[in-house]
């Protein structure tokens, strides 16, 4: 038999909520095919469908009966006691007839041989779908009526038959009285009737006069581009929102997409607000003017068609925006009557509202958050540590007005729209805005000094704060999302080239969170030291201690961190390490060249650490960086490997006059003048010429090897000769602990 | 069919309807309760195998909600219109969809969707999956297949529709403000508006949610409640062998629905903490855990003796 047959299933079930659909889809192919090849049958193509009543797949190509399988199993000797020979006979249900003795190299030995059936396509197919059924993979599943049967809601119909071109066969499924047919219904409302299919070209034809549209792509696109063309012919451009596509695509069969105004009254709210309104509550989109970006058209996608051209629909629609947009309005003039009395209410309030059980009130963050904006402000360039301060200030109010009460998605842009009303300045609006950025890998990185300033004092207070009550981030459980807040710092820093030490600024981050929240500096006393701040932190002296008897306490104990803040921002700084690890790695950047740079260089300044991570990923694709390798290992162990032999270490101190060979001397001239350049080269944090220029080592090195015994009999030689492989690993190890790369 | 004149007659629409189904029209219970599902109606008799089918309007207190009238369609009591059905009909959704029809909604004319939202009752120990109903992108109905009561697997599983009827009327009556609709025929003669029956109760409610309720007895009303359902539940296992037991399982859930409503109240008064919050359902949850179980003991809910007579 050379027929191939389709495979067609629908399962027809009351509304699926839209998110799950697709995975729903994905998963019921992967299943069956699985279990249909399991069983050995082979199929060409597959592929699932989702609507929100409907599950289907169809598998092409499918074998009509699965190949007769030979199975063989050895068994014991010929010459075996009878005891395990009728063992084996028993457990393979055969006689001692019906098995074969052949001549091995271990002797005469029993076989059992059988030959497994084909089974029929139908077989398989039933038993795969009922198996599916029964264990189908839904996040929460639920039970209706009096059945056992689990599904995301009732399960109604199944549809599962087999054509082979000509005869159409319902495959016999029965599962707690559902028993699969040939037959389907359309649109729930439009076009309720039953109808039969042949194959899956019938049924999705058949379908589409019933007003279902199978594929989920094509109802996207047909809202998309009916979308993008009724925006356009009232001149406005429709907002583009993927998520929302997908969601709305799942919650129609029938797409028919309508476009209404947005009533005049309205006009006025930000458009970030409109847009939030009705995507959340309505699942609208957006369409603006080309030019103003103001919003003035909604697009709603219904799921049919009506004898009056949804004029029903449509009004219905309006009269709902409407007055989800009255409520807007009514929060959004609320808020503005706050902001016009320059927001007194909010700065009470904030005083008031607990942000965290053990980190005391917002208004407490919100000082602390400023302090810590002005002293990056002061490091950053082009950001006025003024104006960090306004921002910092503001930056917090928005959560205590009622918009964003209401739609808490909206904070920071809320407060930006309300710091522009109270006539602050664009950089500050922005920071204000944007300074919760970026909130994931994918967000876009802000790029202004101000927003940088407030994002990271914004980040770093958080980060210190669960730290100081030791709620870190353990497995998979991060309820205060700080693995996104350590991204962000990394983010921030990187995308930006923020080349600063972090650790004089998360000690202080500490500091204000172990003093009393009355300790926290203003303003005034963070400008007494900062200015000089730089100076004194910088990195030539990290451990000096510096003299703050005359500065605020807390600053003192950042400045001078005390055992308790050493360790805590030790700690916190190792997670970023590690999470910088993370970030590093979805960069493609190998993960053992990132561990070579960290165990030399555990330095605070991510961009620096980064930038050597980088040069020497790149010198490892070159042959002298691979070369060089080689040779530094070779190095490393013959030099450990006496120092653990010998019970001493050996320094790099050459004695010249030891030196007989051109190799040596050779090796010692590139030593000398290549340990220099590539000091300079990192002091410049140019990492890029101290890789190359030590990658230049690696011709001197071969040679020395391709030359010279090192362990020679004369012991003051081969002193001197160890002391020069120390004098390679210390000159390496000055940019990375090469022996940490692998292969 | 033509559309409904009044509040009244959106009600009379969805009994009469429910009942040319075969669901028994309940009357309210008479005690304040958060929503229709607390009506021992749907709440108790969710539990055990026996087949139930119910429909009844109940009155519903938010006191948070309150607006002093105010507010176009937020309130502190207000109605709900609730079916509870068990076994759930394989045409539930049908049998739902005829009831918009009876109100005066033409399904070809108008968009209905369910929209997923899974149903959750902390305080009830309670949850389902089902959907929101829209009508033009209005929220007209909750949509629920119960899965647990009480902390107990429904078997068989309930559904139950719960109308906010308010809001629903409004939509087919075409009034903005709550307190404009009509609550009989404006052709009465006696017309009366929403607000002519409500508004009032409604100011003088908002002040005593917000403002004056005395939160010391709230609170010791609180603990009364508790403490006598506990105890009333406590009596089963103390009987003496003589006779069988009388489980108190309806006694012992009043006192839980009045706890409930306490807690309530101590909320819009803002005498709870964030905190505290949590505490305080998690005790309601208990006792209504506890009621679930001992209802589960009684008559109620043992297998139907068919053919048979005491």
């Amino acid at each position: 038999m050379t027929a191939s047959y389709e495979l067609l299933v629908e399962l027809l079930s009351e509304e699926i909520p839209a998110a799950l659909q697709r995975k729903a889809a994905e998963d019921f192919k992967h299943l069956m095919t699985s279990k249909i090849a399991d069983a050995r049958l082979t199929y060409e193509t597959a592929s699932a469908f989702a609507t929100p009543r409907r599950l289907t797949l169809v598998i092409k190509g499918l074998l009509a009966k699965s190949p007769i399988v030979r199975e063989e199993r050895r068994g014991p000797r010929a010459d075996a006691p009878q005891q395990a020979i009728d063992g084996f006979l028993r457990a393979q249900g055969l006689t001692i007839d019906e098995v074969e003795i052949r001549d091995t190299p271990k002797g005469r030995v029993l076989f059992a041989c059988k030959e497994l059936e084909g089974r029929s396509a139908t077989e398989i197919v039933g038993q795969a779908l009922t198996e599916t059924i029964r264990n189908f993979p839904w996040p929460k599943s639920m039970r209706w009526g009096s059945h056992e049967l689990r599904w995301i809601r009732p399960l109604h119909r199944i549809l599962c038959i087999l054509s082979d071109g000509e005869a159409t066969k319902v495959v016999p499924v029965n599962i707690e009285g559902l028993i699969a047919q040939d037959c389907t219904v359309g649109h729930s409302s439009m076009s309720p009737e039953e109808f039969a299919v042949s194959c899956f070209d019938d049924y999705q034809e058949k379908l589409k006069q019933a007003y279902v549209i199978l594929d989920p792509d094509k109802r996207a696109e047909k809202i998309s581009v009916d979308a993008v063309k009724l925006a356009s012919s009232a001149n406005a451009e429709l907002i583009n929102d993927r998520t929302l596509l997908a969601e709305v695509a799942g919650l129609v069969e029938w797409p028919v997409v309508m476009m209404g105004t947005i009533a005049s009254e309205y006009l006025s709210l930000p458009a970030e607000v409109m847009r939030t309104t009705m995507r959340t509550h309505q699942k609208f989109f957006s369409a603006c003017d080309p030019k103003t970006k103001q919003i003035k058209k909604f697009i709603v996608v219904a799921n049919r068609e009506t004898p009056d051209q949804g004029a029903t629909i449509l009004a219905g629609n309006k009269r709902v925006v409407a007055a989800r947009l009255a409520d807007a309005e009514f929060f959004w003039q609320e808020d503005l009557r706050v902001v016009e009395s320059d927001m007194k209410g909010w700065f009470e309030e904030i005083e008031t509202v607990i942000f965290h059980d053990e980190l005391g009130t917002q208004g407490e963050r919100v000082r602390r958050i400023t302090a810590l904006a002005m002293l990056f402000a002061h490091q950053i360039a082009g950001a006025d540590p003024k104006q960090a301060e306004d921002a910092a200030k503001i930056a917090k109010v928005d959560l205590m007005s009622k918009m964003v009460n209401e739609f808490p998605e909206l904070q920071g842009i809320m407060g930006g729209n309300y710091a522009k009303h109270a006539g602050y300045s664009a950089p500050i609006c922005a920071a204000v805005r944007d300074h919760y950025s970026p909130l994931g890998p994918l967000d876009k990185v802000p790029s202004e000094p101000l927003t940088i300033s407030v994002g990271l004092a914004d980040k770093l207070d958080v980060l210190a704060g669960f730290w100081a009550i030791n709620k870190k981030p353990s497995g998979g459980g991060d309820p205060f999302a700080l693995r996104r807040a350590a991204l962000g710092v990394i983010r921030l820093v990187l995308e930006n080239r923020i080349s600063i030490a972090l650790r004089p600024l998360i000690n202080m981050a500490f500091s204000f969170h172990f003093g009393q929240s009355t300790d926290v500096p203003d303003s005034e006393e963070i400008e007494t030291f900062a200015d000089s701040w730089f100076d004194l932190t910088s990195s030539e002296q990290p451990n000096s201690v510096i003299d703050a008897s005359h500065l605020n306490p807390t600053i003192a104990r950042g400045l001078n961190p005390d055992p308790l803040v050493e360790e805590q921002s030790q700690d916190l700084m190792t997670f970023l390490h590690e999470r910088l690890k993370v970030y590093l790695r979805g960069e493609k950047v190998r993960h053992d060249v990132i561990d070579a740079c960290l165990t030399t260089s555990k330095s605070d300044d991510l961009v620096k650490l980064v930038s050597r991570t980088r040069a020497l990923a790149e010198l490892m694709k070159t042959e002298e960086g691979e070369n060089l390798i080689q040779g530094f290992k070779r190095a490393n162990n013959i030099l450990t490997q006496a120092e653990e032999q010998d019970g001493q270490r050996y320094s790099a101190e050459v004695n010249k006059t030891l030196i007989n060979t051109e190799a040596e001397r050779a090796l010692v001239a590139a030593l000398s003048a290549s340990e220099q350049a590539i000091n300079q080269a990192i002091d410049r944090a140019d990492f890029f010429t101290a890789m190359r220029t030590m990658g230049a080592l690696r011709q001197p090195i071969d040679a020395f090897f391709d030359n010279v015994m090192v362990n020679t009999e004369c012991l003051k030689t081969r002193q001197n000769r160890l002391s020069l492989l120390a004098w390679i690993c210390q000159t390496c190890s000055r940019l990375a602990d090469l022996s940490r790369i692998e292969g | 069919m033509a559309l409904p004149k009044s509040f009244q007659d959106v009600i009379l629409r969805l009994q009469s309807y429910w009942a040319s189904v075969g669901c028994a029209i309940l009357q309210p219970y008479d005690a304040e309760v958060g929503a229709g599902t607390f009506h021992p109606a749907t709440c108790l008799r969710a539990l055990g195998p026996r087949p139930w089918a119910v429909a009844y309007v109940q009155p519903s207190r938010r006191p948070t909600d309150g607006r002093y009238g105010d507010n176009p369609n937020r309130l502190q009591h207000y109605y709900q219109f609730q079916v509870l059905m068990k076994p759930s009909p394989a045409d539930f959704q049908d049998l739902y969809l005829g009831s918009l029809m009876a109100i005066g909604i033409d399904m070809n004319l108008h968009d209905i969707r369910f929209v997923e939202d899974d149903w959750e009752s902390p305080t009830l120990g309670a949850w389902g999956l089902g959907w929101e109903v829209w009508c033009d992108g209005m929220e007209v109905s909750q949509f629920t297949y119960f899965q647990q009561v009480g902390g107990h697997d429904c078997k068989p599983v309930s559904g139950e529709l719960t109308y906010g009827l308010e809001r629903l009327a409004m939509y087919v009556l075409d009034v903005d403000h709550v307190m404009d609709m009509p609550f009989n025929d404006p052709k009465a003669s006696v017309p009366l508006t929403y607000g002519d029956i409500f508004r009032q109760a409604e100011q003088e409610f908002s002040h005593y949610n917000f403002d004056q309720a005395n939160i010391a007895s709230l609170k010791r009303h609180f603990e009364d409640a508790e403490a006598e359902c506990a105890a009333l539940l406590d009596t089963i296992s103390h009987e003496d062998d003589s006779e069988e037991p009388t489980i108190l399982a309806h006694p012992a859930y009043d006192q839980c629905i009045k706890a409930s409503h306490l807690f309530n109240l101590l909320d819009a008064r803002g005498a709870i903490s964030v905190t505290a919050r949590q505490a305080y359902i998690g005790r309601v949850r208990n006792l209504a855990k506890q009621c679930a179980d001992a209802f589960l003991a009684t008559e109620a809910c043992q297998e139907p003796v068919s053919g048979s007579t005491a």
